[in-house]
């Protein structure tokens, strides 16, 4: 009993101190058709919070994965996903997708 | 064909590895492999579901449903691993000394086994899905290459289940004694990785966007995409470049089952039931 309430109390905190979100994300849209992101190229603003609205207008599912940015996610069929990635240090990110890494990848860049 | 074999390949040692460790760690206990064979079934069911609603998971809490998905099913699995070590740390040794009271033993032993089948069922459903998903977009694809992408994932999965079988019969090889101590060692560290990873998942759901700043970069030496990397992250949590919340996260974990299990640890009795009754 113990250790679940000690477990799930900082998720009680992190929950808590979500809310408080500015509004000085920057926001980046992109694509995936035939199994092709796009932009590809991507440049960000270093030391900002980042969201990527990825949309998918593939018939099959593709996992957005890039250890550089610490981002794995699905994104369904036909369907569209948010990821939240930290402030960045200036440099290069690469991204791919994880089913299809001959045609589908790119790279952030933070400056 | 030989990029599907490795896509299915690594899903399939992530959740293996976790199932050789778990079978190791059960060792002695009768309803082992009943447990983990269910464990395994309702993972592979609980995939197959998971891909199908993939779409309507996506679209949850505004876009981040998988992510809370899956920070929710790996803080379940943190909790069932701690909950093993601790009971292992109270009832372990009595089980590995005395033969005697196996039945005993036994009976008491069905409630960590339920927390490890549930560990083993996490594993594969989440490994599961997406190699469900990756095989589903092959086949809808179709073709000519096709049918080789699927024997290749097929081939991703037998020799997935292989080096499972090694790292079982590589942790059974351990003396009783020391096994025991060792599949502990190694459960903790894993439940840590896990409780580490869930909070990843709600940084990137943005949920949790707290000392966020990565504190070291050990991917030139050891990347995290590379098999190595894949192994070690499961197994002990291996992350190139944690940041500070990840960080206190795995240290908290650690340190709440190593204390819980200090304070909860077996002691030999020393007098003898006739002697304290009188």
């Amino acid at each position: 009993m113990t250790r679940s309430v000690l477990f799930l109390l900082p998720f009680a905190w992190l929950a808590a101190s979500a809310t408080a979100r500015a509004d000085d994300v920057f926001r980046q849209d992109i694509e995936l058709k035939d199994h092709v992101f796009a932009p590809s190229e991507i440049t960000v603003p270093a030391g900002k919070p980042i969201e990527f609205h990825i949309k998918n207008l593939d018939a099959t599912a593709e996992e957005f994965d890039s250890s550089a940015l610490k981002v794995e996610k699905v994104i369904p069929a036909k369907g569209e996903g948010v990821v939240h990635i930290h402030p960045l240090a200036p440099g290069r990110y690469k991204f791919e997708g994880e089913y299809h890494e001959k045609t589908a990848h790119g790279v952030v860049i933070a400056r | 064909m030989l990029a599907a074999w490795l896509i299915v390949f690594r899903e399939v040692i992530e959740a293996g590895l976790i199932i050789g460790v778990v079978l190791a760690a059960a060792r002695g206990v009768a309803g082992r492999g009943r447990m983990v064979s269910a464990g395994v079934i309702a993972g592979l069911a609980g995939a197959g579901l998971l891909a199908a609603g993939a779409g309507w998971l996506g679209e949850a809490f505004s876009g981040n449903g998988e992510e809370i998905f899956e920070a929710a099913v790996l803080g379940c699995a943190t909790l069932m691993l701690g909950w093993h070590t601790v009971w292992m740390a109270r009832h372990g040794r009595a089980l590995a000394a005395e033969v005697r009271s196996v039945s005993q033993a036994v009976q008491r032993g069905e409630r960590p086994l339920t927390a490890l089948g549930i560990v083993v069922a996490i594993a594969v459903l989440r490994e599961g899905s997406e190699v469900v998903l990756f095989l589903y977009g092959v086949a809808l694809a179709g073709g000519a290459t096709a049918g080789g992408m699927i024997a290749g994932g097929l081939l991703g999965v037998a020799s997935g289940a292989l080096v499972t079988l090694l790292i079982y019969l590589g942790l059974v090889a351990i003396p009783l004694k020391h096994m025991f101590r060792v599949t502990g060692g190694l459960i903790t560290l894993m439940a840590a990785g896990m409780a580490a990873q869930a909070i990843a998942f709600l940084q990137q759901a943005g949920l949790a966007e707290i000392w966020t700043v990565p504190l070291w970069d050990t991917s030139n030496w050891l990347a995290e995409d590379s098999i190595a990397g894949r192994l070690l992250h499961t197994l002990v949590g291996y992350t190139a470049a944690p940041d500070g919340l990840q960080l206190a996260i795995y240290g908290l974990t650690l340190a709440v089952i190593y204390t819980l299990s200090r304070l909860l640890a077996y002691a030999p009795p020393t007098r003898t039931p006739l002697a304290s009754a009188s």
